[in-house]
């Protein structure tokens, strides 16, 4: 009797469960079909201007560095500050690989570029690739003797070899054009392009963490000598964690260099890096929903906040243009995070469809209470 | 790769510079290693203090047409004061946080100092006002140098004296070497431990001004980001000669100030790539000895 009411329960539990399973896929669906044509218009020009769809390849852009810089620092809890020398590499790569060979000529007036890269042109996705590939290969270079250090001995070597890649490539001038940079960057990663790359990582990252790489990376975050105890090789999965980190973030300087069309080494300081951990920070360490998100919230407010620097009139007050105030209110902004919000948006929580509609039903009983008491002034439902 | 074979002189003159470097980066380098032996914090925020007491002796001088001695007087309260400032309003709330939130906090000083100069001094490049006083020539034999060079070496060797005195054979002293060998029996024993941490933290900026100061005179331009790469280099010095001990930051910050103008001089091609120097010798030294010249072996707390 017991067992059978027991049974009973859980089928009914499983039937919910898939109820509730059921909804969620075709929400997915539902959502993804939205976003593919909300895609179509914007790329056929009826919804948005190229003004808005940049900002949105940006928005993919980013997103896909701070995911590579939250698998390494908030996933495995190395604290690697390198992200702006990895996408300066993948930057380059990819741009020296899709640059059409008539104009490599105009860009190199100054010094020509080398023989071997002259004629190279290859489609765009094998060159970011291999542009991923080399940010890859530098980041297993570099983890050699820098993943043996721990917490804030990383960030600054990492920091440092990051500066490195950045003097390298501005010195290397037959190669890199030097600190005149790259021009002229065929804009290929479309909207389609940054959208899609940015939604194959987040799933990679999503799958990767219930794997046992991904279980080996947070025990690895909550403490490295027990997990070393545990059997887990630091050495092995740190690596892991850091090269896989190199290649997303060759892969977003990739389409950054093709979104935004120019670069130069000087676009790849550490400024960068810190940037890149305001998002990281901001959506939270550990949570991939909040990196995204925080990807669009940061850059979306980069371009709307340009009136700080442009100067603004109040009326009875004239504020002249201001260089660099918008990055002042981010640097605040950082600050009153760490200090007032250390978990950001997310924690280390992820988006889910069952959890938007607990915060639904829950804003409906707020909504409930609040005219119910209303209803009722002289107390009525409480008393 | 060319070796260049320099005369005696420019040899001497190499060395003399070596030798101001060094004690520049060792002006600098203390208020790390003190930090650090502390909060156990990379104060990232330090090399940006540097930046706004170099920006502070500017508009003394250049602006405000003070005399240089009333003007570093000024520079040195006013940086002094910035420090404690910092730490007060960054690090103290996150006293009871993991580390690495006071890392993320320190990075965010950062980003904000040079942030607040581009928007306070404007992100174009400002000479440094020049000094005869300090920037004369003088010949020492065969060998001509500014007399900065010889003051700087000095004036920082009559610091770090003071200093070793002063955490060695005062109370003061006393209280900071116990907080930097344990933080939570320090607290329990009566040390007034944040009073302790804001005079490291007044040490460290008082320090670091002074050697700002005398940078400026000897690489004049300043712009906001001119105190990184000094900053991150002094890291490097700190952890050379032993994270936590003052002594090793000074040897740490010699060995890497002489090493980055030898270098230049012997290979003129790699002088492109000088700043990449520092971060080299640090692989190098955290992979044959991690504890630093003169570092203590510290067993790892589980």
């Amino acid at each position: 009797m017991n067992q059978l009411e027991n049974r009973n329960a859980y089928m009914g539990l499983a039937g919910r469960m898939s109820k509730k399973r059921r909804r969620n896929v075709t929400l997915t669906i539902v959502f993804l079909m939205l976003l593919g044509a909300f895609i179509y218009c914007a790329s056929k020009g009826f919804v948005l201007g190229t003004y808005e769809i940049r900002i949105l390849r940006l928005c993919g852009v980013y997103s896909i560095a701070a995911l590579s810089m939250n698998l390494v620092n908030g996933f495995t809890g190395q604290f690697s500050l390198g992200q702006a020398g990895f996408m300066a590499m993948g930057a380059y790569v990819t741009s020296l690989l899709i640059i059409p060979a008539a104009q490599k000529a105009a860009i190199y007036y100054v010094h020509p570029i080398v023989p071997w890269l002259k004629d190279v042109q290859i489609p765009f996705l094998f060159a970011l690739l291999i542009g991923g590939l080399v940010s890859a290969l530098c980041a297993f270079l570099i983890g050699f003797p820098v993943l043996r250090l721990r917490g804030d001995y990383l960030a600054i070597a990492t920091l440092g070899f990051s500066e490195i890649i950045r003097i390298i490539l501005t010195n290397a001038i037959p190669v890199t054009n030097g600190s005149l940079g790259l021009k002229n960057i065929p804009n290929t990663a479309n909207l389609w392009w940054t959208t899609i790359v940015t939604a194959v990582v987040i799933i990679f990252l999503l799958r990767m963490m219930k794997t046992s790489y991904g279980r080996a990376f947070k025990a690895i975050r909550d403490d490295d000598i027990a997990a070393e105890a545990m059997g887990i090789s630091l050495f092995k999965h740190k690596m892991i964690a850091f090269v896989i980190g190199g290649f997303l973030a060759g892969i977003s300087g990739g389409l950054l260099g093709s979104v935004v069309g120019a670069i130069t080494p000087n676009y790849f300081r550490f400024t960068l890096a810190y940037e890149i951990l305001l998002i990281v920070v901001l959506g939270g360490m550990g949570s991939i929903t909040g990196s995204v998100i925080g990807a669009c919230i940061v850059t979306i407010a980069k371009e709307k906040l340009r009136f700080l620097d442009a100067g603004m009139n109040l009326g009875f007050v004239k504020i002249p243009p201001i260089d660099g105030m918008r990055m002042l209110v981010f640097s605040l902004l950082l600050m009153i995070i760490i200090l007032f919000y250390r978990r950001g948006l997310f924690g280390s929580r992820e988006f889910s469809w069952n959890g938007l509609f607990r915060i639904i039903r829950r804003i409906g009983a707020w909504f409930g209470r609040l005219f119910r008491r209303r209803g009722h002034p002289e107390g009525g439902a409480d008393a | 790769m060319m070796i260049l074979i320099p005369t005696w002189d420019t040899f001497l003159q190499a060395v003399a510079n070596g030798l101001t470097l060094g004690s520049l980066y060792a002006l600098v380098a203390i208020g790390y290693t003190m930090v650090y032996g502390i909060l156990r914090l990379i104060n990232f925020a330090h090399g940006d203090i540097f930046m706004m007491s170099m920006y502070f002796a500017f508009y003394m001088i250049s602006i405000f047409y003070l005399p240089w001695y009333v003007a570093f007087l000024i520079v040195i309260v006013a940086t002094g004061l910035l420090g404690i400032l910092i730490e007060r309003a960054a690090y103290k709330p996150l006293r009871e946080a993991p580390r690495i939130s006071l890392l993320i906090s320190s990075i965010g000083v950062s980003f904000l100092l040079e942030n607040f100069a581009v928007v306070a001094f404007s992100g174009i490049q400002r000479q440094y006002p020049s000094i005869p006083f300090f920037q004369n020539v003088i010949s020492l034999g065969s060998v001509r140098v500014q007399r900065l060079s010889i003051f700087v070496p000095i004036i920082m060797a009559v610091l770090v004296v003071g200093l070793l005195f002063l955490v060695n054979y005062t109370k003061t002293g006393m209280a900071m070497r116990a907080a930097s060998r344990d933080f939570e029996t320090a607290k329990v024993m009566g040390i007034n431990i944040n009073r302790v941490i804001s005079m490291t933290f007044l040490i460290g900026s008082v320090l670091a001004a002074v050697g700002a100061m005398m940078w400026g005179m000897k690489y004049p331009q300043i712009q906001p980001y001119v105190g990184v790469m000094p900053g991150l280099k002094c890291f490097i010095a700190a952890v050379i000669g032993g994270i936590g001990n003052i002594k090793g930051a000074v040897i740490g910050a010699l060995i890497l100030g002489m090493l980055e103008i030898l270098i230049t001089l012997f290979f003129p091609g790699l002088s492109g790539y000088k700043d990449a120097i520092a971060f080299i010798a640090l692989i190098v030294i955290l992979l044959v000895r991690p504890t630093g010249l003169l570092g203590e072996k510290q067993a790892e707390k589980v």
